[in-house]
């Protein structure tokens, strides 16, 4: 269990709030279509904060232009992966953007564990700082209660 | 509108013939060649608008003159060392004047410069003629640089923001969203080991970035190695605790470039994100630490500490959508450009075209928000604005509908005065932001609809609710002092 006021990672647009229903979800798929996004939907089972490269379920859906189709394949995603963080994302490519425009947390594992913060002593009271995910401790496809 | 002062009198014009010309005395500046009407300014030329307010008695056509003239090469009196240059060329030339509107004795004077003129990615050389000797001339009560257009073969030498708001989000693995941020206070006082208290409470209770005040260096109750140490211990713990990337602006500000590189460094050998500098270090100052910041892939945040003793008066100084312009060219990745609806002066439409000035691709004229000139960016990275300054989480529906995702707000005493803690003050501002995205997001109108979005989120998050019990009532509606001279405009009413 984590510490912070959530008790929960709070990456993403929306980690602050109730879990948002799939009505909810479909609303942001909506606003995010209508600005001519792409969303995808990624997937891990390490959250650490500096792991940017999650796996991809499927390619970015350039050419779903519909709520419901955006939905269905997050709601695979979730089948498939029940215990694992997953995450919308919705890219933006325009010029002079050319990035990620939205990205929120729509599954997570039963527990998230978190984080431990190890440190090494340097000179002049100086520190080396590593954070490492105790869900990585597993080796892959072991983690998140060992299904997956 | 109503057409320019025309030149009419006696002497109105630059004489042409040269042996008058050249004639050993004093002749006025529009003789001299600072005045042509017809003047079409070419695609490689910077232009500037400038607001004077000549003396009684004096020609608004020659007051406009003179600025061209004393802004660029001209001095007092005739010099035959002229005639060994191509003067006409390296002359600026003001080719138009006309009234403000409203503004009993000012006028809009346009000039415009060679290109020549302007050193190559030099912001303090481009001041110098710009905002130099110009701003004391006698014969002008008052001046003020209204706008600038820069020309894309000028932009084009600067190597603008090392970081930029987009490479910025993918950094920091923030999207969708306004970044979140506070100000440590009090600004001065806190011993290290307290003050990283803050910077820890406040991270991990929901915030992106805590900030060091502009006046926060090396002062005796903190040497900046000790803030760092400790800011860096709590920045990382946050992190740990919370599973996102955080940052804590380390201020490197300090006497000469010396000392500034080797605290930038110290703040990289210890991991931060970010470090910032004040605008009173100065132009060269900050292009050097630019420069540092792109070598280290370090996202570089200024403190405008100073502005206000020039941009604020509209009669005399210079406006902060220049200031913006050449900051965005000298290369920063954060910019305080106002709040609008807190404690320092902002007129909204007018802060408003200081953000786009740091965002746009193209910034297109826009009067009512003060922009005079289209400005090509030239791709050049857009820069982050931060609204900070007596801003709280009763505001966010105000500040999101104003600023939209891409800005950093920051709450300082609206994180830390919280009567639950600053970890409760960063939860209320946090769940505030968030609801308000959503909101917005699902296609409410978050201007008529804020205050009830932030109630029903405050029945989930009692933080929020005692934030708005607090200082839901708090506002700042005095009028501003810099507004657009095309629509006036209220503050923000709650």
């Amino acid at each position: 269990m984590m510490t912070n006021p959530t008790g929960r990672i709070t990456q993403g647009q929306f980690s602050f709030l109730p879990e948002l229903t799939d009505a909810e979800i479909s609303l942001q798929i909506d606003y995010g279509l209508k600005k001519g996004y792409a969303w995808s939907v990624e997937y891990t089972d390490d959250p650490h904060p500096r792991n940017t490269y999650w796996e991809m379920f499927g390619m970015p859906m350039f050419d779903l232009r519909d709520a419901a189709g955006v939905l269905m394949e997050l709601n695979n995603c979730r089948k498939t992966f029940p215990q694992h963080y997953i995450r919308l994302m919705a890219f933006d490519s325009a010029r002079g953007i050319e990035s990620i425009a939205m990205s929120f947390i729509v599954n997570r594992p039963a527990s998230e564990p978190g984080f431990s913060l190890e440190r090494q002593e340097g000179n002049g009271r100086t520190q080396r700082y590593t954070i490492r995910s105790y869900a990585a401790d597993r080796p892959e496809g072991e983690r998140g209660n060992g299904k997956a | 509108m109503e057409s320019g002062t025309e030149a009419r009198t006696e002497g109105a014009t630059a004489i042409t013939d040269a042996k008058k010309r050249y004639r050993a005395g004093v002749l006025k500046y529009r003789q001299m060649g600072y005045w042509e009407p017809d003047y079409v300014p070419k695609a490689t030329d910077t232009v500037c608008l400038f607001r004077i307010t000549p003396q009684q008695g004096v020609d608004p056509v020659e007051a406009a003159a003179a600025v061209a003239g004393e802004s660029s090469t001209a001095t007092w009196t005739v010099v035959w060392t002229d005639r060994l240059t191509a003067c006409d060329t390296y002359r600026a030339k003001a080719f138009k004047v006309e009234p403000v509107p409203n503004a009993p004795g000012q006028f809009f004077a346009w000039v415009a410069y060679d290109l020549v003129l302007f050193e190559e990615g030099s912001i303090a050389n481009m001041t110098a003629s710009l905002i130099g000797n110009v701003f004391s001339f006698k014969p002008l009560k008052a001046a003020r640089l209204e706008d600038i257009q820069i020309p894309p073969a000028y932009v084009k030498t600067f190597k603008g923001p090392p970081t930029g708001l987009i490479v910025e989000r993918e950094r920091l693995d923030k999207f969708g969203r306004p970044l979140l941020g506070a100000t440590t206070k009090p600004k001065l006082g806190l011993s290290g080991r307290n003050y990283g208290r803050v910077i820890y409470e406040g991270l991990k209770g929901g915030l992106d970035f805590m900030k060091d005040d502009e006046n926060i260096n090396s002062q005796p109750f903190m040497h900046w190695r000790d803030r760092f140490l400790y800011v860096m211990d709590a920045v990382n713990k946050a992190s740990a605790a919370t599973g996102e990337v955080k940052g804590s602006y380390l201020n490197v500000t300090a006497g000469t470039m010396e000392d500034m590189y080797e605290r930038a460094e110290f703040a990289k050998d210890l991991g931060s994100v970010i470090v910032m500098i004040d605008l009173v270090v100065g132009w060269s100052a900050i292009q050097s630490m630019s420069n540092w910041a792109r070598r280290n892939d370090m996202i570089l945040h200024m403190h405008r500490a100073g502005h206000g003793t020039y941009t604020r008066q509209k009669s005399h100084g210079v406006s902060f959508r220049v200031i913006a312009k050449w900051l965005r060219l000298a290369g920063v990745d954060h910019l305080h450009a106002g709040t609008a609806v807190g404690k320092l002066e902002g007129d909204p439409l007018t802060v408003q075209g200081y953000y786009n000035v740091c965002r746009d691709g193209f910034t297109r004229q826009d009067l009512p928000r003060g922009i005079f000139f289209d400005q090509d960016w030239c791709d050049i990275k857009k820069v982050m604005p931060v609204a900070s300054g007596g801003i709280h989480a009763g505001q966010m529906h105000q500040l999101l509908d104003l600023f939209g995702d891409d800005v950093c707000l920051q709450f300082g005493g609206g994180t830390i005065g919280h009567p639950g803690g600053i970890q409760a003050g960063a939860v209320a501002n946090r769940v505030a932001l968030e609801a308000m995205v959503k909101a917005r997001n699902e296609g409410l109108d978050i201007a008529t609809q804020g205050p009830e979005i932030l109630r029903k989120a405050a029945r989930f998050c009692s933080p929020l609710q005692q934030a708005l019990d607090t200082w839901g009532d708090i506002t700042f509606n005095y009028t501003p002092t810099d507004a657009s001279d095309y629509v006036p405009t209220p503050a923000v009413a709650h």
